[in-house]
């Protein structure tokens, strides 16, 4: 699995490229973990466009990522998820607790 | 009801995670004859991987099986009614309580980031599951999906 990462002005935004599965899920974990040691964001965006599939794993990585940023005073955006991904993200009541944006032009 | 598969594939492959991609693949390029629509062929994939995955990171964990008989064996049916039948099966340690570890958010692996979802999100994304288990023989899940016209 491929990301991007800029950070500016307090905002750390990632682009996910591939398929969020178990699979993918750890070692995604460890490198998105350590940008956000190191930059301390306040405010992490995920772009989720090209992420091309997403089960519990994914679901499960999302949320460990929710919850860091929650537990340190900061808040977390997905962007642009996908409808599949929304089903999985609404299936756990995700979609309540994280933002959700589209950017224009975005597929839903 | 006929319940005679129409058609049937059968595969092998170890239970390592790198598979988990293999496994929804091949169940996708199964049901492609039938030309499902694209959402449900998303929410076939996304039962299937759940299937597998739980295979990968629970069905061997802790036992001392060899690492050649660690596999997983995805089996698919077409039966009349565009039925796609799955299954996904294991030799592993088994489930000791299924009912417990069907209830959503629950997880023996919580460090790890699980979110306990795996079944919920199979039951929600077909039409029926059905799961046995022998705890020191293995699981079997199977997973029941009608494709719309």
């Amino acid at each position: 699995m491929e990301h991007t990462l800029k950070s500016e002005n307090g905002v750390m935004t990632v682009c996910l490229r591939g398929e969020m599965d178990h699979h993918n899920a750890a070692p995604l974990r460890e490198e998105i973990d350590a940008a956000i040691t190191f930059e301390n964001p306040a405010v992490l965006k995920l772009d989720l466009s090209e992420i091309a599939f997403c089960d519990s794993s994914g679901l499960g990585f999302i949320m460990g990522r929710y919850r860091r940023m929650n537990a340190a005073g900061g808040s977390m955006t997905l962007i642009n998820p996908s409808a599949p991904t929304m089903k999985i993200l609404r299936l756990a009541g995700v979609d309540a607790l994280i933002d959700v944006e589209y950017t224009k032009g975005a597929v839903q | 009801m006929n319940t005679l598969p129409q058609n049937r594939f059968k595969c092998i492959f170890p239970a390592r995670s790198v598979n988990e991609s293999f496994a929804r693949m091949a169940a996708s390029a199964f049901v492609a004859q039938l030309d499902p629509r694209v959402d449900e062929l998303a929410d076939l994939k996304t039962a299937v991987s759940e299937a597998v995955t739980n295979v990968i990171v629970h069905a061997y964990a802790g036992t001392e099986i060899p690492p050649e008989e660690r596999v997983v064996i995805l089996c698919g049916e077409l039966r009349e009614g565009r039925l796609a039948v799955f299954s996904v099966k294991d030799r592993g340690k088994g489930i000791e309580n299924i009912k417990q570890a069907r209830e959503p958010l629950f997880t023996t692996s919580a460090a790890e980031e699980r979110s306990g979802m795996g079944f919920t999100v199979m039951e929600t994304f077909t039409d029926k599951i059905k799961v046995t288990s022998r705890p020191g023989k293995g699981t079997s899940v199977r997973l029941y999906k009608r494709f719309s016209e």
